[in-house]
C-alpha cells in the first residue's frame, strides 16, 4: 500500500526536514503522500507537491490545526491513516511530540528516529544517546516511524504532486495556544546549529574566541568550546561541547585547537562532517576528522574568515 | 489535587554502556542503575507543587522488575507519598507501558501526569504522548516551565527554534526537559523515611491488561568508528573541500 | 541522626563490621543500630581490586556464602610466576621456587566490587542501614575529645562556596562507636591517625599504585581460573612493583601492574609502565584481540604489621586498608580486611551489651577505646598472618626485587615466616622523591590505541564523573608549591604519578601553572601520599562523586 509523510512546516514554509524524511520514505518503495496540516496552509501544500517522488498532497486547512496542537491533529492522522501501511514524520519536537499519540489512537508501536530502512519492516535506530545502534523489527502492520532527519539526504524538488483537499476537521477543547517565542540569536543555540566551530585550550585565551566568532558570523555557525576551555577559564560552561557537556551533531563541526580527548569526542562524534585545525599533527581529533589542517590557528582563522 | 508521576529504572547516565559480543542487546551486569534523569525532573516538579500547596498527593509508578523498587523508594525519598510498581518485565515497550499506566490512571484519578520526556536507555520518547492518548487527556510535552491554575496548567515547551506555551485542561499529561529544575538530593533522613512509606505491587494480569509484542529486537550493534579523512595543505584546498566535496557549506 | 553504631565505608571490612555485628545481635536478641556511609554512588562503585579472594575470613562470616548466591565462581586452577626480563623475553618460575603465600589453590578470581554489592545485600536483608552517595566528610568529637561520629558533607555548594538550588547541608551521624573503613589513606583515618598519635609505635606506612584493566578476550585464548604474577620489565631495577593477569569468567581477564611508591625518579610514570607493559608478548598474546571494557586506579596500603597503626582510639576503630591490614606477602587484603571487621564487630558488640546492662541507672559506661579489640586482634589469625609475612615489603625495599624476592622465598618457604628478626624501613614514601636533574629520564612509547592507551580514554571507561560546579576536592594547602618546587625541583611528578590525567602543567601567559582537573579523579589517593612536598590533600567531593566501577 502506501505511505503518509506528515509535513514538517509553519503554515508558510515547508521545512527541509520534510525533504530528508520524504527520501528516507522512499526508501520502502511505496507510492508516498505528504499530509499537510494547518491553517491558511496552502503556500505549503504547493511546496509540498514539490518534492521529488510524491504522488499526491493532502491538504487539512483548518484554523482547529493552526498551531498543529498533538491532540486534534493526531485524530486527523489516526483516521486517515486506514489508507496507508506507514506514518512518517520527521523526529523535530513537532514529529515527536504527535507521531506516538497517533500510534497509540492505532494501537501500534511507534519507531522512533530511525536512522536507516532495512527492509519493509526493519529500521536501524540509535539508543543511549547513539552509543549503540538497535535493529527492530515492526510487528504491527501498520508502521508508525519517526526520522532523525540527519541521517537521510534531502529529496528533490523537481515534482509535481497533486493537491487533495483533506476536509475532515477535528476540534481541540483540551488544549490551548498561548504564545510563542522563536528565538531570533544571531548565532544559533549549539544544539540546534547546522553548523558549529569550536576552540579548545589552543586557543590561548578568552579574547581569542572572537576569532572563531567572525568565522561563525560567516557561516552562521554556533561557537563551542572543549572542557579544557571552559577549565582554563576562557568561556562559560555553556559552552562546552563533550561528555558533560553538550552532545551535538551539526552537518559541520570545525574543532580547532582541541586535542581531541575522548571525552570530547563523546560529544561531537556524531556530526557530519568533522574538520580538525591543529597545530600538533599527532592530536587524537585528527583520527576521527574528516579533514585535517595541520597548522597554527591564528594565522588559519583570519584566512578563513577572508575566503568564506 | 493529586499527581502521578513515572519513574524508570535505567542505567545511570554516567556508565559507558558496552554491547554484549554477541550483539543481542546491551550488557547490564553489575552496571549503575538509576532513576532516569527525566523522570527525576518530573517527581522534583511534583515535590514542588506540593510544596507550594498545590499538589496534595504524589504517587509515583513504575513499570519494570522488582528491582524497580529501589527507584520507586527514591522518588519516596525525594518527596513522593506512596509508590506503585507494575512488575512486568516481558514487553516493555512504550505502547504496552503505557496501557499499563493507562489503568493505574483509570485507577488514581489523579488530575495532572508528569513524566519524563524520554528514557535514557531506549530514548523513544513516545511514553507520555501514547498515554495521553489512550487516557484522552491533553498533552503537553518537553516542559521547562510549569504553573498550575484551578483547573488548567499552562506549560512552556522547548520546541525547535524557540519555545511554546500551552493551556491544558485537567486532568492532563506533562513531559519534562532538561531545563525544567534541577532536582533536589535526597538527604538521609528521608531516605530512612521512604523505607516506611507505602509501595504497592501489582502485576498487569491485577491490572486486565494482557499485553502482546509490537516490536522485536532483533540486533544491537556499536555504532560504527570515525576513521581518519584527508589531510589538506591550505585553506583554500579546506574550503573548497567543504563547498564542492563535503558540501556543508 | 543516632545509631549504635556508624560505620564509613562499605568496602570489605566496612561491610563485614556492619553484617556480623548486626547478625551477632540478632542472634542474641539486641536491636543495635548500625549505619553504612558510602561515598560511591553505590556499594561497588569505588570499590578496585585484583582479586584473588582468600575464603577464611567469609567462611566465618557467612558460612553458607555458596548458597546464598555470593559471586565466588572462578576457583583457581593455575599459579604461575614470570620475570619479565625485557619487552621480549619472560622466565617462567618453577612452581617450587614460589613463595608460599603466592599460591592459591582454593581461591577465587573476583569483582571485589561484586563480592561488595553482593555483602551489602546481605547486611541489608538483616537491618543494616547502607547510604551509598554520602560522604563522610568530618569527624565528630565530642567534649572530651571522644570520636562520637562523623560529619557528612554538604552538597550543592558552587565552584565559589555559594549555594546553589540543590544545596542541602551536611548531616551528623552520632554513633556510640564509629567505625573508620574508608580503605587505603581514608582522609579521616589519616586525620584520627595524627590526632590520636595512632602510629606512634609503628613504621611510617607504605603504599602502591594499583592499576587495573578489565578486558574481554578471544574465547580460544581464556583459561579459566588461571592466575598469573610476576615483575620485571619494564621497571627498573630501581622500581619495585609486580603485575597479575587473572582469568575471571565470561571470557574475562583482568590485567594490573602494582609499581611502589617508594620509586625515587620523579620521571616515572606508573600509567605508562602499565601501558606499556601490556606490549610483552605475556600479556600482548592475550589481549591483543580482545577489547579493553573498564579502567581504574587505587593506592595500597601495603606495609604490613610493622606500618600498622594502633587501630582502637576514644570511640572507635580503624579497620582493614583504612588502617593497613593487607597481607603484601599474598597480595591480598580483603580477608584480612573483613577479619579486622569482624574482630571490630564482636568487641563493640561487647562493649554496648555490657553498657546496656550494666549502664541502666542512666550512667554512660560505655568504654571509650576498646582495649579488648586490640587483645583479639593480637590472639587472632590474622595477626599471627601478618606477622608471618611482616618481612615482605621491607626485603624488596631493602634488598631490591631479586636478593629482596630471594630472601622473601627463603623466610617464606623454609622458615614460613618464623625468622625471629623484622626488618624494618622507616622513610616514608614521599620523601623518597630524588631532584628530576638526577634521575635519568624516562620516555615511554605513544600508545598504540590496541593494547595501549592514553590517560583520557582510559578515565572514560572508568564512568569518573564529579559534578562539575562544586569546589575542587583536591587542596593545595600552598598554591606557590607546584611551581616553585615540584616543578623546579622534580619537575612536577604528579602529572606522571596520577594515573587519571588530574594534574597538567599548562603554559599561561603569566608562566607555567598546575591545573587541576578534579573532574578526571579515581579516588586513588596517590596525590595525597607521593607529592613530594605533601601539599596535596585529598577530600572528598559531594557524594556520589568519584568512578562508577562496573565488575572491578
Amino acid at each position: 500500500m502506501a505511505i503518509l509523510v506528515i509535513a514538517e512546516h509553519d503554515n508558510q514554509q515547508l521545512k527541509p526536514a520534510t525533504l530528508n524524511t520524504v527520501n528516507a520514505a522512499s526508501q520502502l518503495n511505496q507510492p508516498i503522500s505528504i499530509l499537510v496540516i494547518g491553517s491558511d496552509c496552502q503556500a505549503v501544500a504547493e511546496q509540498a507537491s514539490a518534492v521529488s517522488g510524491v504522488d499526491t498532497v493532502l491538504v487539512a486547512d483548518n484554523a482547529a490545526y493552526q498551531h498543529q496542537l498533538a491532540e486534534n491533529t493526531a485524530k486527523l492522522i489516526a483516521e486517515l491513516a486506514s489508507d496507508f501501511d506507514y506514518v512518517i514524520a520527521a523526529g523535530t519536537t513537532t514529529g515527536k511530540n504527535t507521531l506516538p499519540r497517533v500510534a497509540a489512537l492505532l494501537d501500534v508501536a511507534q519507531i522512533s528516529d530511525i536512522v536507516a530502512v532495512k527492509s519493509a519492516d526493519t529500521f536501524v535506530r540509535p539508543i543511549y544517546a547513539g552509543n549503540a545502534l538497535a535493529t527492530i523489527q515492526s510487528l504491527d502492520s501498520k508502521k508508525v516511524i519517526t526520522v532523525r532527519t540527519s541521517a537521510f539526504d534531502a529529496a528533490g524538488t523537481d515534482g509535481s504532486a497533486t493537491i487533495t483537499p483533506c476536509g475532515l476537521v477535528h476540534a481541540n477543547a483540551q488544549s490551548e495556544f498561548v504564545s510563542e517565542e522563536l528565538a531570533v540569536s544571531e548565532r544559533p543555540e549549539l544544539t540546534a546549529a547546522s553548523v558549529i566551530i569550536s576552540g579548545g585550550r589552543g586557543m590561548g585565551n578568552g579574547e581569542n574566541f572572537s576569532l572563531l566568532e567572525k568565522v561563525a558570523d560567516k557561516l552562521g555557525a554556533a561557537v563551542g568550546a572543549s572542557r579544557a576551555a571552559v577549565d582554563a577559564g576562557f568561556v562559560p560552561n555553556d559552552m562546552q561541547v563533550g561528555q558533560t557537556g553538550k552532545i551535538v551533531a551539526p552537518d559541520l563541526y570545525i574543532a580547532v585547537g582541541i586535542s581531541g580527548a575522548i571525552q570530547h569526542q563523546a560529544g561531537m562524534k556524531d556530526s557530519k562532517v568533522i574538520v580538525a585545525i591543529n597545530k600538533d599533527e599527532e592530536a587524537p581529533i585528527f583520527q576521527i576528522a574528516d579533514y585535517g589542517l595541520v597548522a597554527d590557528l591564528f594565522e588559519v582563522l583570519p584566512e578563513l574568515e577572508s575566503l568564506l | 489535587m493529586k499527581v502521578l508521576v513515572t519513574v524508570k529504572r535505567v542505567i545511570d547516565y554516567n556508565v559507558k554502556i558496552r554491547v554484549k559480543p554477541d550483539g543481542s542487546d546491551v550488557d547490564l551486569t553489575n552496571v549503575k542503575m538509576a532513576v532516569n534523569p527525566f523522570c527525576e525532573i518530573a517527581v522534583e516538579e511534583a515535590v514542588r507543587l506540593k510544596e507550594k500547596g498545590i499538589a496534595s498527593e504524589i504517587v509515583v509508578v513504575s513499570v519494570g522488575g522488582s528491582e524497580a523498587q529501589e527507584q520507586l523508594r527514591t522518588a519516596l525519598a525525594l518527596g513522593a507519598d506512596r509508590a506503585i510498581l507494575v512488575e512486568s518485565t516481558a514487553n516493555t515497550e512504550s505502547l504496552n507501558v503505557a496501557k499499563l499506566l493507562a489503568k493505574v490512571v483509570e485507577q488514581e484519578q489523579p488530575s495532572l501526569v508528569i513524566m519524563g520526556k524520554q528514557a535514557i536507555d531506549s530514548d523513544n520518547n513516545q511514553t507520555g504522548q501514547m498515554l495521553a492518548a489512550l487516557c484522552d487527556m491533553p498533552q503537553a510535552t518537553f516542559a521547562s516551565e510549569v504553573s498550575v491554575a484551578d483547573n488548567s496548567v499552562t506549560v512552556t515547551r522547548e520546541i525547535d527554534g524557540g519555545l511554546q506555551t500551552l493551556s491544558l485542561q485537567l486532568p492532563a499529561i506533562v513531559t519534562t526537559d532538561l531545563r525544567l529544575n534541577e532536582p533536589r538530593y535526597a538527604s538521609l533522613p528521608n531516605i530512612m523515611k521512604a523505607k516506611c512509606k507505602p509501595l504497592a505491587t501489582v502485576t498487569p494480569d491485577d491490572l486486565g491488561v494482557t499485553l502482546s509484542a509490537h516490536t522485536q529486537l532483533l540486533g544491537v550493534n556499536p555504532p560504527p568508528q570515525r576513521s581518519a579523512g584527508v589531510k589538506v595543505k591550505s585553506v583554500a584546498e579546506l574550503v573548497d573541500k567543504l563547498k564542492n566535496e563535503a558540501k556543508v557549506i | 541522626m543516632e545509631f549504635d553504631v556508624v560505620i564509613v565505608g562499605a568496602g570489605p571490612a566496612g561491610l563485614s563490621a556492619a553484617y556480623h555485628l548486626k547478625k551477632l545481635a540478632n542472634d542474641k536478641q539486641q536491636d543495635i543500630s548500625v549505619c553504612v556511609l558510602e561515598k560511591g554512588s553505590e556499594v561497588g562503585a569505588h570499590i578496585l581490586s585484583g582479586a584473588i579472594l582468600e575464603t577464611t575470613a567469609l567462611d566465618e562470616l557467612i558460612p553458607d556464602w555458596q548458597e546464598k548466591g555470593a559471586p565466588l565462581t572462578t576457583p583457581v586452577t593455575e599459579d604461575a610466576l614470570y620475570l619479565l626480563k625485557d619487552q621480549q623475553r619472560a622466565t617462567k618460575v618453577p612452581g617450587w621456587a614460589i613463595p608460599a603465600p603466592m599460591h592459591n589453590n582454593g581461591n577465587y578470581i573476583v569483582s571485589l566490587g561484586n563480592v561488595c554489592r553482593w555483602l551489602a545485600t546481605q547486611a541489608e536483608a538483616i537491618g543494616v542501614e547502607i547510604f551509598p552517595g554520602f560522604a563522610a566528610a568530618e569527624i565528630a568529637y565530642d567534649d572530651n575529645g571522644r570520636v562520637k561520629g562523623v560529619y557528612t558533607g554538604d552538597m550543592g555548594i558552587s565552584k565559589d562556596g555559594e549555594q546553589k538550588d540543590s544545596y542541602m547541608p551536611g548531616m551528623a551521624l552520632y554513633g556510640k562507636y564509629t567505625l573508620f573503613a574508608e580503605g587505603c589513606r581514608g582522609h579521616l583515618g589519616k586525620q584520627l591517625i595524627s590526632q590520636f598519635k595512632l602510629d606512634e609505635n609503628s613504621d611510617p606506612q607504605h603504599y602502591g599504585i594499583g592499576i587495573k584493566e578489565l578486558w574481554e578476550i578471544d574465547p580460544a585464548l581464556h583459561k579459566s581460573g588461571l592466575v598469573v604474577h610476576g615483575s620485571g620489565w619494564p621497571l627498573d631495577n630501581d622500581t619495585t612493583g609486580g603485575f597479575f593477569l587473572y582469568h575471571a569468567d565470561n571470557n574475562q581477564v583482568v590485567v594490573g601492574l602494582i609499581v611502589d611508591l617508594n620509586y625515587s625518579n620523579p620521571h616515572i610514570s606508573p600509567f605508562d609502565e602499565f601501558q606499556q607493559m601490556k606490549h610483552h608478548p605475556l600479556f600482548a598474546d592475550v589481549l591483543s584481540t580482545g577489547k579493553r571494557l573498564s579502567y581504574g586506579a587505587r593506592a595500597i596500603a601495603k606495609g604490613g604489621l610493622n606500618a600498622l597503626p594502633d587501630m582502637a582510639f576514644p570511640g572507635g576503630l580503624l579497620i582493614g586498608c583504612d588502617a593497613g591490614t593487607l597481607n603484601f606477602a599474598k597480595i591480598k587484603g580483603t580477608h584480612t580486611a573483613m577479619k579486622s571487621g569482624m574482630i571490630a564487630a564482636e568487641n563493640v558488640l561487647n562493649a554496648l551489651i555490657q553498657d546496656g546492662q550494666s549502664g541502666q541507672d542512666g550512667q554512660d559506661n560505655l568504654p571509650d577505646t576498646l582495649t579488648g579489640f586490640t587483645d583479639a586482634f593480637r590472639d587472632s589469625w590474622l595477626h599471627k598472618e601478618l606477622h608471618a609475612s611482616r618481612n615482605f615489603g621491607p626485603a624488596m625495599h631493602k634488598f631490591g626485587p631479586i636478593m629482596g624476592g630471594a630472601y622473601n622465598w627463603i623466610e617464606q618457604n623454609l622458615f614460613k615466616g618464623r625468622l625471629p628478626w623484622t626488618l624494618h624501613d622507616t622513610k616514608p614514601d614521599y620523601a623518597q622523591m630524588k631532584p628530576a636533574s638526577e634521575c635519568p629520564e624516562k620516555h615511554y612509547p605513544k600508545p598504540d590505541g590496541k593494547l595501549s592507551f592514553d590517560k583520557l580514554s582510559s578515565v572514560y571507561l572508568s564512568n569518573t564523573n564529579h559534578e562539575e560546579d562544586q569546589p575542587s576536592h583536591l587542596r593545595l594547602l600552598d598554591p606557590a608549591i607546584p611551581v616553585k618546587v615540584n616543578l623546579a625541583k622534580y619537575n612536577e611528578p604528579a602529572q606522571r604519578y596520577c594515573p587519571a590525567g588530574v594534574y597538567e602543567i599548562v603554559e599561561a601567559e603569566s608562566g607555567p601553572q598546575l591545573q587541576i582537573n578534579a573532574q578526571n579523579c579515581v579516588h586513588c589517593k596517590t596525590c595525597d601520599i607521593k607529592d613530594p612536598s605533601q601539599n596535596i590533600c585529598w577530600v572528598p567531593p559531594e557524594g556520589t562523586g568519584g568512578p562508577n566501577y562496573p565488575n572491578m
